[in-house]
C-alpha cells in the first residue's frame, strides 16, 4: 500500500499556508500530524494532488490560557496535551479521555486540530469538545470565523470547514469550580476507536445539578449532545435513581447502526451503562 | 511530481537524498538507506513493527513521509547494539524468549526504548501500556513484558 503521487508544499508562515490552501482549494489537503490522513492515503481512499505541510508554520502548537479559555493551537500534539498542566487544570475531561486515543506513537505525532478536522464519528476528542462547549477558530486568507463545536461536526468525516479554511485553534471554556467530569468508553481493544463513548460534565451547587453536559461518540454520524438525558439531571440531586433514569433516557434517545461487533440493541444498552457510570463518577468528583 | 531534498540524521549519520514526496519514512529507511531492520507490516499504523524514534519519540514510520523528517534525528533498531554487542534490552529479549518469529521485534524494542529512556523504573502497568501499541501474534506478550522487566533490573544493576 503506497500513496498516489502528490506535490508537497511546506509553507513557513500562516499567511503562506492560507495562500497555498486558497490556491489548491480543489485538490489540496492539509498535513498536520498525518495519523489519520496518511493511512487513508496509503490505502488510496484519499488522493490529494497537493499536500500542504503546516508543521513549519510557527506559533500553531501553543497551549495557553486567554481570559477564561484554554486555547489549543492546531499543531498541539496529543502527547503534549496529555502531559500539560494547563489542560489538566482547566479541561480534566480531555486528560481522562486521552488514554483511549490510539497509542503513544500515534499520540506523539497526531494533533488535536487534525483529529477533529478528520471528524471520525467514533473518535473521542469530538465528544470531549462538544461536551466542553468548545469553539473552533478557522482562518482563510480573507478572514476568520468561530464555529461552536456542536455545529462543527456535520457528518461522518465531515465538518463545517470550507475548502480554503484552516483550523487554527480550539478554545475551551475553563472548567468552573464545582464541576465534575468523567469519560467512559467501550472499545474492542485498548486504543481502538470507540464502540460507544460518553463525555460527561456536571456542575453542582448546594447538592443539586445546575448544568449537565453529555456527549456521545460512536453513535450516528458525529459526536452529539444527549439533551433529553441532560434535562433529567438538571435541577436534581444526583442520586442513584435520578442517574439511572437519565441513563435509560440516553439509551432510548440514540439510534445506533449495527456493526460487525455490536448490534443496535447492544449499543443502546452500552450507552445507558456508560452514561450511568460517567454521571456517577462526575457527580462524585463535583462534591 | 517534483522531488524534494531531505537531509536527515539516522543513527548518528547524516544523509542527504532527493526523493519523491510520497516516499514513506519506512521505505526511505529500507530502500534508500538499506536499513532493513525496520519492518513493514500493515502500512496503516496499526501493527507497530515499523516504529522508530523521531527526535526521541516513537513514531510509525509508515505514517510519516520521509520529506517530513528533514532536519530531524531518527533512530532505528540498528542503533541499539553497540560495537556489535546487544544492549541490555536486546539481551533481555533474547534471554526471556521475548520473540518467536521476530517480525514485531524491531517495533517492540523501539517502543520499549522510548519507555525506558523516559521512565527507567516503569510499573508492570506502564510496560503493558507501552507494548500494547505493538501487535505480537506469537508470544502472548507475557515474555515480552518479562523481558522489559528484566532489562530494567539489568540496567539498575549496571548503575549500582
Amino acid at each position: 500500500m503506497k500513496p498516489a503521487s502528490f506535490d508537497y508544499v511546506r509553507p513557513d508562515s500562516l499567511g503562506a499556508a492560507l495562500q497555498a490552501l486558497s490556491r489548491h482549494r480543489d485538490n489540496g489537503k492539509i498535513l498536520a500530524g498525518g495519523q489519520s490522513l496518511v493511512p487513508m492515503m496509503n490505502m488510496r481512499v484519499v488522493r490529494p494532488g497537493v499536500l500542504i505541510d503546516i508543521n513549519r508554520v510557527p506559533g500553531l502548537d501553543g497551549i495557553r490560557m486567554d481570559g477564561g479559555e484554554l486555547v489549543i493551537g492546531a499543531l498541539a500534539r496529543h502527547s503534549r496535551l496529555l502531559e500539560s498542566e494547563l489542560v489538566a487544570r482547566h479541561c480534566p475531561l480531555m486528560v481522562e479521555a486521552y488514554p483511549h486515543v490510539a497509542h503513544k506513537p500515534i499520540r506523539n505525532r497526531g494533533t488535536l486540530g487534525g483529529n477533529i478536522s478528520h471528524a471520525d464519528p467514533a473518535s473521542e476528542m469530538p465528544a470531549v469538545l462538544v461536551a466542553a462547549e468548545a469553539t473552533i477558530v478557522a482562518k482563510r486568507s480573507t478572514g476568520e470565523r468561530r464555529i461552536a463545536a456542536a455545529a462543527f461536526f456535520t457528518g461522518p468525516m465531515q465538518t463545517a470547514l470550507e475548502p480554503d479554511e484552516l483550523l487554527v485553534e480550539v478554545r475551551i471554556p475553563a472548567a468552573p469550580a464545582g464541576q465534575g467530569w468523567a469519560f467512559e468508553e467501550e472499545a474492542n481493544r485498548r486504543g481502538d476507536f470507540a464502540m460507544a463513548a460518553i463525555a460527561a460534565t456536571v456542575l453542582m451547587k448546594g447538592g443539586t445539578c445546575q448544568r449537565a453536559a453529555l456527549a456521545v461518540a460512536g453513535m450516528g454520524d458525529h459526536a452529539a449532545r444527549l439533551p433529553a438525558a441532560e434535562a433529567l439531571l438538571q435541577g436534581k440531586a444526583l442520586d442513584a435513581a435520578t442517574i439511572a433514569a437519565a441513563a435509560a433516557e440516553a439509551a432510548r434517545s440514540v439510534d445506533p447502526a449495527g456493526s460487525y461487533h455490536a448490534d443496535p440493541q447492544y449499543k443502546r444498552d452500552l450507552v445507558g451503562a456508560l452514561v450511568e457510570r460517567a454521571v456517577g463518577r462526575a457527580a462524585a468528583r463535583a462534591k | 511530481m517534483a522531488e524534494v531534498i531531505v537531509k536527515v540524521k539516522v543513527n548518528g549519520k547524516a544523509y542527504t537524498r532527493a526523493i519523491e514526496p510520497r516516499m514513506l519514512l519506512s521505505d526511505f529507511l529500507r530502500e534508500e538507506l538499506e536499513l532493513k531492520g525496520t519492518h513493514v507490516g500493515c502500512e496503516h499504523g496499526v501493527c507497530g513493527t515499523c516504529t522508530v524514534l523521531v527526535d526521541g519519540e516513537t513514531a510509525r514510520s509508515c505514517l510519516v513521509f520521509a520529506a517530513q523528517v528533514d532536519g530531524a534525528e531518527v533512530r532505528t533498531i540498528e542503533s541499539l547494539a553497540v560495537n556489535g554487542k546487544m544492549n541490555a534490552l536486546q539481551e533481555a529479549f533474547w534471554e526471556k524468549h521475548g520473540l518467536q518469529c521476530g517480525f514485531c521485534t524491531p517495533g517492540m524494542l523501539m517502543s520499549a526504548t522510548e519507555l525506558l529512556e523516559k521512565n527507567p523504573d516503569p510499573s508492570l502497568e506502564e510496560i503493558r501500556e507501552a507494548v500494547s501499541s505493538n501487535l505480537c501474534r506469537c508470544t502472548g506478550y507475557y515474555n515480552i513484558v518479562e523481558a522489559v522487566q528484566t532489562a530494567v533490573a539489568k540496567m539498575k544493576e549496571a548503575q549500582a
